[in-house]
């Protein structure tokens, strides 16, 4: 009778627990994120939570304020997302609750963040006031505040617990080493002049080394190893447009997802319609292949056999594939008006692309490029799956 | 109806921007994505400047105009007289001068 109580106490106590801990989740069964993720439902102010294996919605997370042009990086356990939103707004959403669980206004514009590689560090970058500040991961307390002068871009972390960002104004990079950030510590920063006009955007390689800055007011990009003790602007495709006729660019590209294959990377060009190859080591070009518009993203599916493009405005309703060995345009196809944004599955079977102006997800398969599925979002624009966790530079 | 709403635009050349119906929600979807993209969804700014009435209010639309057709050379702001007609860009100036009433 007594090992009956207790068992009963037992599984009163599991379930009030389980209550607590779910309150939205499935009775009682832990909640996996491995193969969950966000999509940014910008005009509403709202995140869709989705899983990839289903290829279903499991929740809608409200409340993040002006979330056009907003980016999130993932903590380490695959639980917390940490939203940057173009009002300045920094916000924890607990993905296993379905909720917030923390928010804060930290600037008044700001366009895009990072984690630090042990995840206890968030930093954001700011158009305005331009700088960045970097937050405690767990309470979103103020850790650093690091003014520039200068509306501040292309935001990552490299390994040794640092941040790299880059000024649209100056033309320089700075590097935030915060590892000896005790109670009270500063960061320590390492000022990089001279990377070029406009830097609009930049990457960091998946192994941590190169940090490339594309520029919009000059006519190739540079790069910093950042293994070496003193980093020096490295000239990329200098003149890569020489002798051509420019176009306006609509949409700034972006350079966050990149393509290795074997010792090359691929970029989208600035007002050429065009991807270019580029030799990974020493930064010569390799190659170029003309596009159907002025590339957005040119994204490699994880394998680095296919690289993905999509376009700016007007030409934002078609998608080519280049086949990295051949670069070759192998397949194009329009899944519908504004497809901003791609994200693959982590070993690169599926593909989601929001379709802004059809407000879907539409899913495809890489290899025979069918379509599997399609989900309802409303103004959806970036999709962000939970492997992002364990990646530098996302 | 269509040659109707041409006479009525011949007839007021000296305004402009007068565009049809179906025209200005697309117009207005256009300010909301495509020119948030630089200059923000609320219109507060990012890469662009802020384009809330306050911060505009002190330019006349043919200004406006002009910088939307033309773009401001030596920035990010592009020409968009390949995508957009005359009467089309004084709509927007104009509808930005409004400010957020629809």
């Amino acid at each position: 009778m007594k090992s009956h109580i207790l068992g009963l106490l037992a599984t009163l106590a599991l379930g009030v627990t389980t209550a607590l801990t779910f309150p939205s989740g499935a009775r009682g069964e832990a909640t996996a994120t491995g193969d969950l993720g966000l999509v940014v439902e910008r005009a509403s102010g709202s995140l869709l939570l989705v899983d990839q294996s289903e290829r279903a919605v499991l929740a809608r997370i409200e409340g993040l304020g002006d979330l056009s042009h907003t980016s999130l990086v993932y903590s380490p356990d695959q639980r917390f997302a940490y939203v940057f939103g173009r009002d300045g707004g920094l916000t924890k959403v607990d993905i296993v609750t379905r909720r917030i669980a923390k928010r804060v206004v930290q600037a008044g514009n700001s366009i895009g963040g990072a984690i630090s590689d042990d995840g206890k560090l968030v930093a954001v970058s700011n158009y305005e006031p331009g700088g960045v500040k970097i937050f405690d991961a767990d309470t979103l307390d103020l850790v650093a505040d690091i003014p520039t002068g200068s509306k501040t871009i292309g935001l990552v972390d490299a390994p040794g617990r640092r941040f790299v960002f880059s000024m649209w104004d100056t033309g320089e990079t700075w590097i935030a080493d915060m590892s000896g950030t005790g109670s009270g510590a500063k960061p320590v920063i390492t000022r990089i002049t001279g990377m070029g006009s406009n830097p609009y955007d930049a990457l960091i390689t998946g192994n941590g080394r190169t940090y490339v800055v594309g520029l919009f007011g000059e006519d190739g990009m540079r790069a910093l190893d950042l293994w070496a003790d003193a980093p020096e602007p490295t000239d990329v495709l200098p003149g890569y447009g020489r002798g051509q006729e420019e176009m306006p660019v609509y949409k700034m590209p972006h350079l966050e997802g990149w393509a290795l294959a074997g010792d090359e990377f691929v970029l989208p060009a600035v007002r050429h319609h065009q991807v270019l190859w580029v030799d990974a080591r020493d930064f010569h070009e390799t190659g170029r292949t003309a596009t159907h518009g002025q590339p957005v993203f040119a994204i490699a599916r994880p394998d680095g056999r296919q690289v993905w493009v999509n376009f700016a405005h007007p030409l934002n309703d078609t998608i080519q594939v280049v086949d990295t060995l051949s670069k070759q345009v192998i397949h194009e196809f329009k899944p519908g008006p504004a497809a901003l944004h791609m994200e693959f599955t982590p070993r690169g079977h599926e593909v989601w692309i929001s379709v802004r102006d059809a407000n879907k997800v539409m899913i495809y398969d890489t290899h025979t490029f069918e379509k599997l599925g399609e989900i309802d979002a409303a103004s959806p624009s970036g999709i962000f799956f939970t492997a992002r966790a364990h990646k530098t530079g996302l | 109806m269509r040659s109707f709403v041409v006479l009525l635009l011949l007839a007021n050349p000296a305004t402009g921007g007068e565009i049809p119906a179906g025209r200005a929600a697309e117009l207005e979807h256009l300010v909301l994505h495509d020119c948030g993209s630089c200059h923000g969804m609320t219109k507060k700014g990012g890469l662009g400047s802020p384009l809330t009435r306050g911060a505009i209010a002190h330019y006349d639309p043919e200004t406006l105009s002009g910088v939307i057709l033309d773009g401001v050379p030596g920035t990010a702001m592009p020409p968009w007289r390949l995508l957009l007609s005359e009467n089309d860009a004084m709509w927007i100036a104009r509808y930005l001068l409004k400010g957020d009433a629809p």
